[in-house]
């Protein structure tokens, strides 16, 4: 009797077990099999939880309605876990219609030309910025669309603080400094580091971009062939050296700080300047108002009092995965994107960051105070890509590395060797030529 | 000698079971470690993947990190455990609730554990800072500090699963005869004593499974470091496990797979001899 029942049970288990791999099979392939029969067409997108999600919401909203479309969405987390999570969905084949992701360096480690529906041909590629087609591309052959507008890597600043303490926009490192020093003089936190979520610890050394390049011209170029390193062009050494300089005015508790911290630190008045993506404007905006009309912003400053510009980030992509059933419907969700109609639903809800990557659309007269004074550099065309957009070559470990740098683990040249071995792996790790 | 009572087939299935899900990913694993792997295509380039991970700076700190993690760990939850429950076996009258209490940091998620450690252990805003500070010291940067940060998780790890050991250690004290102390006491044996030549030989065994689970789990720690700290700052906290996660993250297939095969080899190069030993110092009753 005893084992009657024990016989049962693994019956029971057995049969439960492989139900669930039916019916599991059952709710995939009912995802894709829409269309026929009335029944609406369904689009999945896979989106990441820490971008601001409302502009493309609305767009989706409008294409939903004017095509009789359903559009499922699907949440993952941001940073490593997101990238394991969509390179092991692409590797294998479980991906949704269309994905949000990085553009520049990190695209390239999804092997595009195998998991991505090429959009080279497509109606809009002559209206997208250059700057957003090069960074979406892989071998000239481009397989995204801007999600949201461009933005620019630099230092937040607030404007009350300026104006109570006399200061000026500085022009150069030196000034800089200054600024920082009065600010600490003051009492003040002079500089906001947000380390706890360690991919902001990237931005002094990204954003000296421009500076580099207005002395270094060939730099993107020769450190993508393996010719130029950082521990050894000095003026790209500079970018670490930076954080050493800058250590003294770091808020106390710079190892325990978030991104949302610091954001609220900076426009509450606790802290003075924020290295940051200006898409951090939006969030101000989505969290505390019209406050964040008292943030400005400047770009890094160089050496050159003469020279001033900003190192620009392009937005992330819109991608459209390869085996998807919905190529075709996905393609027109794009192209409805991208359009004068789907411009105009993102931008009734949220303020762009910088200008659109869309060529003749002009930015709506109440961007915020920040994107105003970057406005001035793109008109007179005072800008430089950054360095993951010019270069597939991107070590991994470069935040953890700022962080050790910047919390004076290691000193700024130990960090940039050890930061040159890390590009050095990622190179040969992905098998890019002349490493 | 009796004949075979079954016939060998009998073990077909599970032999089979256990090659299609143990030994060939394993051999298929050995060989993509050699390789430049990005899951379509493969480029073999014989040990340059373990050559990195003894070489790279953001790499070698792992194998250091785990050991270091592994060994700090498995001695503090042998020990406490082993005091605990000695006084868990006395005769105590709220022993029950106790073990209870005890035991109850493991029936929580680590993930859990993690997060409200973290928020506990912030510099200024945290539980253990804000204690510390009504005493007038200043608590230290617990998990932002880089040569603190890696003892903070292990004590951590260590007080949520001591009550394991304790109650594995329980177990084995309870199975001593109460016979053995009452001769020995008899003799004239203090409490001393009596725990040194009775107590610990007879709980070797228990002693031997805490130590070799503790440390196997050591080893692969990976849920508690990445709650908290992510491996930072910079690389501090980062054991094997939390690096080979990464590569995986950053699409080094071949050298992810290189980290697995070097912590397999580190399981097996420890804990067979250590579990030899520990054997040999069990003792008959």
């Amino acid at each position: 009797m005893k084992l009657f029942k024990k016989m049962a049970f693994t019956v029971l288990i057995l049969l439960i077990s492989t139900g669930a791999v039916f019916a599991g099979g059952g709710s995939q392939g009912g995802g894709s099999g829409g269309g026929a029969g009335g029944k609406k067409q369904v689009l999945t997108f896979l989106y990441d939880k820490s971008s601001a999600f409302e502009g493309i919401q609305a767009v989706i909203d409008a294409f939903e309605v004017k095509y009789n479309v359903e559009v499922e969405l699907e949440v993952r987390p941001a940073g490593t876990e997101g990238d394991n999570i969509i390179k092991t969905r692409l590797a294998t084949g479980d991906m949704t219609d269309i994905f949000i992701y990085n553009t520049g360096s990190l695209l390239h480690a999804l092997n595009p030309e195998r998991n991505l529906v090429d959009l080279t041909g497509e109606s809009y590629y002559g209206n997208l910025d250059n700057a957003f087609v090069t960074a979406a591309s892989v071998n000239n052959r481009l397989y995204g669309i801007p999600s949201a507008s461009a933005m620019i890597g630099g230092w937040l600043y607030s404007k009350k603080i300026y104006k109570e303490l006399g200061l000026q926009v500085p022009r150069t490192w030196a000034e800089l400094l200054a600024n920082l020093e009065k600010c600490k003089a003051a009492g003040k936190t002079g500089l906001l580091a947000s380390y706890k979520e360690s991919w902001t610890a990237q931005l002094i050394i990204l954003s000296d971009e421009y500076n580099v390049k207005a002395l270094a011209p060939n730099f993107p170029a020769d450190y993508t062939a393996g010719k130029a390193k950082y521990a050894t062009t000095p003026v790209a050494l500079r970018g670490f050296q930076k954080y050493a300089e800058t250590r003294a005015y770091l808020n106390s508790d710079f190892m325990a700080t978030t991104y949302n911290d610091a954001m609220d630190m900076l426009i509450n008045g606790k802290g003075v300047h924020w290295p940051m993506l200006t898409n951090a404007l939006s969030n101000m905006y989505a969290l505390y108002g019209d406050k964040v009309d008292d943030i400005g912003v400047f770009g890094q400053p160089g050496d050159d009092p003469n020279n001033q510009g900003l190192t620009v980030w392009a937005t992330d992509g819109l991608y459209i995965y390869k085996n998807s059933p919905n190529v075709e419907l996905a393609k027109k969700f794009f192209e409805f994107y991208v359009s004068e109609e789907g411009i105009k639903a993102f931008l009734s809800v949220v303020k762009p960051n910088g200008p659109m990557h869309i060529k003749n659309v002009s930015l709506p007269a109440n961007v915020y105070e920040g994107v105003r004074d970057m406005l001035p550099y793109f008109n007179s065309g005072k800008t430089a890509p950054a360095l993951e957009f010019e270069s597939p070559v991107k070590g991994p470990n470069l935040e953890q590395l700022c962080i050790e740098v910047g919390s004076g683990n290691l000193t700024p040249q130990a960090g940039a060797a050890a930061y040159d071995a890390d590009v050095q792996k990622q190179a040969i790790q992905l098998g890019l030529s002349g490493w | 000698m009796k004949s075979k009572i079954y016939n060998p087939w009998f073990l077909a299935p599970l032999v089979l079971v256990y090659a299609a899900l143990f030994l060939i990913p394993m051999i298929i694993s050995f060989f993509f470690s050699m390789t430049i792997w990005t899951l379509t295509e493969f480029r073999f380039v014989g040990l340059y993947n373990f050559k990195t991970f003894f070489s790279e700076y953001s790499l070698r700190i792992g194998v250091k990190n785990t050991l270091l993690y592994a060994a700090l760990t498995c001695g503090f939850k042998a020990i406490f455990g082993l005091a605990l429950a000695v006084l868990l076996t006395s005769p105590m009258k709220t022993k029950n609730l106790i073990r209870s209490i005890l035991f109850f940091p493991n029936l929580v998620s680590t993930i859990a554990v993690g997060m409200i450690f973290s928020s506990m252990m912030h510099p200024s805003r945290g539980l253990f800072n804000s204690l510390l500070g009504a005493l007038g010291i200043a608590g230290p940067d617990w998990l932002g500090n880089a040569s603190l940060a890696l003892f903070s998780v292990i004590a951590v790890d260590v007080w949520k699963g001591v009550g394991v050991a304790t109650v594995i250690y329980v177990a084995g004290l309870m199975a001593i005869p109460e016979t053995y102390y009452e001769a020995a006491s008899i003799d004239g044996a203090g409490g001393f004593q009596r725990f040194r030549m009775i107590t610990l030989p007879l709980v070797q065994s228990s002693i031997n499974t805490v130590i070799v689970l503790a440390f196997i789990g050591g080893i692969r720690t990976f849920d508690l470091i990445w709650t908290m700290t992510k491996g930072g700052p910079g690389f501090a906290t980062d054991t094997m496990a939390s690096i080979i996660y990464k590569q995986y993250a950053y699409g080094f297939y071949g050298l992810s797979t290189a980290g697995n095969v070097i912590m397999f080899l580190l399981i097996a190069a420890i804990v067979f001899p250590l579990y030899r030993f520990l054997i040999s110092l069990e003792v008959d009753v």
